[in-house]
């Protein structure tokens, strides 16, 4: 049984066009699903879906044979507990130190002890490489740096599955490959993660599966080199030859 | 509670008070204007004038922008005649609210010149604009655009500003519902319907001068 | 004309005038300042129930929209009016520095709302989602994130429409409340020349308004400075 199971998603924002039009796909255990597709495919809604920013209007989630649901706070904070995401940008609370973005929501609502949970966050920081930034303020830190904190953030929660939209997308070119290093060293570390990416030579590199998806469908599933350099489909064959001229 | 509201008593006098409010445009629309003449001379005398001419204008400004219209207006209409000039309370309230207004307009158009970036002249220059040009195509419509939102609250904001009017027995919109107050004493009622209509005009002005900015300077916004 | 204006001057300028004038410059200032306090929390929590997104809040954020518009589209004078005579006829018998103070509270809240709006709008959205996946509640999340970077955006033009402010209290005179420009009257039905008690009257008001500017001023510098 898979691990993280997504079945026929349905989700819109408003009434009209459905941004996911009936979307699935399965994720093993410790996994790393790349997730492509032309922008306004739906790969961002999906992972707000997952992590409970918007409410799917149809569809199933099952993680570890748990179905997920999106019906109520507790459920939503129960599917927090198991997903966490690092967004594009702004991540990072502005108003507090790195340290203190990696140890917030531990101690303020899972109410863990602090000395604990700081501890933990000290050696999360380390891991990704920031040990010497933990009292800076995200304003002094790079855009790497910030992005950086954010995973440290994100796995304070120890969460199952880490969700990444296009985390470097954002970045100026000569900071992505830390935060790249960074992935690295989690997939190494054996984490599942749903990864949104345009950084194709890494989605070949760090992936065990990849998802294209176009229009809210999912088009095209495959190894990455299956997918990358032989896209069986046409629309999946347009998408690569777009990406891959420069 | 004793007191019963009764609009049917009151609703007779609605389109008096409506000529009140057509009352209170003209003297914000005057005021408007003359401030909005007076600003743009002030405005170029500080970026443009000599030292006495820009202390002048700061005085001017500092005063009439640190002290309340109202007070200024009470000056104006009981202090000057003992300089031998007595303005009607129409004519007091108009200059005053000019005068106000006219120090508002100075420190907006103010802005309005010094936000005019190097960079924009720059590039006019090396697309080969005469000085000519450049004021017409470039920096006319940039000042017309950052202007517009200020200018547009400032009008707004005068015309609720017409109400003190009503102190020196002008009968606008105000005087006139204090007029009405005197004679059936429905005061609730009365100042309900005076504030429904402040609240009806305030908007009307508001989509007005919005769409207007839209279509003509693609000023950006929105009424709530 | 100006040998009798030289004349009142010492008779104006008299210890029992100048305490009087100290008197109602205080409740001018007050006025205007505790209607400001009051105001920020009123419009702040106004502020709140406007941008929340939640289905159940529609009916109070619809009375906030309402109540909002309303305060910030009528003029000062009717709106005192109003509630003076609101006041008289559910029989309250409120003095009328207490109606005044009321009127005060309920204009600066309308206004206060809107400038606290804008502020919380400034904080970038992801900011909101990276705290709402964390599992913050909303309390936690104005506290702890919104509103310690919304309130650099929020106090330049809340400072600002508290010295605006200021000056509108003058109206409060209108219904006999002994403030700066209740006093001018005061004086110059007493016989006093028009110049002299209305000229003091705006020194008074320069007075206490232009410092409060300047420091406005040094204070947005200052913002300005540690945002980057």
């Amino acid at each position: 049984m898979p691990y993280l199971s997504i079945e026929d998603i349905v989700a819109s924002y408003g009434d009209d066009v459905p941004v996911l039009a009936g979307v699935g796909f399965s994720i093993e255990k410790g996994e790393i699903v790349s997730l492509i597709g032309p922008s306004g495919s739906g790969k961002s809604t999906l992972l707000r879906v997952l992590v409970g920013l918007t409410k799917p209007k149809s569809g199933r989630v099952c993680l570890d044979g748990v179905p997920i649901s999106y019906v109520n706070k507790k459920a939503l904070r129960e599917a927090r507990d198991r997903f966490a995401i690092v967004f594009q940008q702004y991540n990072l609370f502005q108003n507090m130190t790195a340290l203190r973005n990696v140890t917030v929501a531990p101690i303020k609502v899972k109410k863990r002890d602090p000395r604990q949970v700081e501890e933990e966050a000290i050696a999360l920081l380390e891991k990704v490489g920031l040990g010497d930034k933990l009292h800076v303020y995200p304003d002094e830190l790079s855009g790497g740096q910030q992005q950086r904190v954010a995973i440290a953030r994100a796995l304070a929660l120890k969460p199952d599955i880490l969700l990444l939209d296009e985390v470097t997308s954002a970045l100026d070119p000569e900071l992505i490959n830390e935060v790249l290093d960074t992935i690295r060293i989690l997939a190494k570390e054996g984490m599942t993660m749903l990864i949104i990416s345009h950084e194709m030579a890494f989605v070949k590199e760090v992936s065990s599966k990849v998802v294209f998806m176009d229009e809210g469908k999912v088009v095209e599933i495959g190894k990455p080199k299956e997918i990358l350099d032989n896209p069986k489909t046409a629309r999946a064959r347009e998408f690569m030859a777009k990406i891959l001229r420069h | 509670m004793q007191y019963t509201i009764h609009f049917s008593q009151v609703l007779e006098y609605i389109p008096y008070l409506i000529g009140g409010a057509w009352i209170s445009f003209q003297i914000a629309f005057l005021a408007f204007c003359g401030g909005m003449v007076i600003g743009l001379a002030g405005a170029m005398a500080k970026t443009f004038g000599n030292r006495i001419l820009k202390a002048v204008v700061s005085v001017y400004v500092t005063f009439f922008t640190n002290t309340p219209q109202l007070v200024q207006i009470y000056f104006i209409f009981f202090g000057l005649p003992q300089f031998g000039l007595t303005l009607s309370s129409y004519e007091a309230v108009l200059v005053g609210m000019t005068l106000n207004a006219g120090a508002y307009a100075t420190e907006i158009q103010r802005a309005g010149f010094l936000s005019v970036r190097k960079s924009e002249l720059e590039a006019a220059e090396t697309v080969g604009m005469s000085l000519l040009q450049s004021v017409r195509y470039v920096i006319l419509p940039h000042l017309a655009r950052v202007l517009y939102p200020p200018f547009s609250n400032l009008y707004i904001i005068m015309t609720l500003g017409t109400s003190m009017a009503a102190i020196f027995g002008v009968e606008e919109l105000t005087g006139r519902s204090f007029n009405v107050n005197a004679i059936t004493f429905r005061s609730i009622e009365i100042f309900s319907i005076t504030a429904g209509l402040y609240i009806l005009v305030t908007i009307a002005a508001s989509f007005i001068l919005l769409y207007f900015g839209k279509w003509l300077f693609r000023v950006k916004g929105k009424v709530f | 004309m100006w040998a009798s204006f030289l004349e009142e001057i010492p008779r104006f300028f008299t210890y029992y005038n100048g305490i009087f004038l100290l008197q109602a410059g205080a409740r001018t200032i007050g006025l205007s300042a505790i209607g400001c306090i009051i105001g920020f929390a009123i419009g702040f929590f106004l502020a709140i129930i406007r941008i929340s997104r939640e289905r159940s809040f529609l009916p109070m954020r619809l009375f906030s929209i309402n109540f909002v518009e309303f305060f910030r589209r009528v003029p000062f004078l009717v709106t005192l009016m109003l509630i003076f005579f609101v006041c008289q006829a559910l029989k309250l018998q409120l003095s009328v520095f207490t109606v005044a103070m009321i009127t005060v509270c309920l204009i600066a809240s309308g206004f206060i709302a809107e400038i606290v709006r804008a502020g919380i709008e400034s904080v970038h959205i992801t900011q909101w989602d990276a705290a709402e996946v964390l599992n913050l509640s909303m309390a936690q999340k104005l506290r702890l994130v919104i509103v310690p970077q919304a309130w650099k955006v929020i106090l330049p033009p809340a400072f600002s429409f508290f010295l605006s402010f200021i000056k509108d209290t003058a109206l409060a005179s209108q219904i006999g409340v002994i403030e700066l420009t209740y006093t001018g009257k005061v004086f110059n039905n007493k016989g006093f020349s028009a110049i002299l008690v209305f000229g003091t009257i705006l020194m008074m008001y320069f007075i206490i308004s232009y410092p409060l500017t300047r420091f406005g001023r040094w204070m947005e510098r200052k913002l300005a400075i540690s945002k980057h």
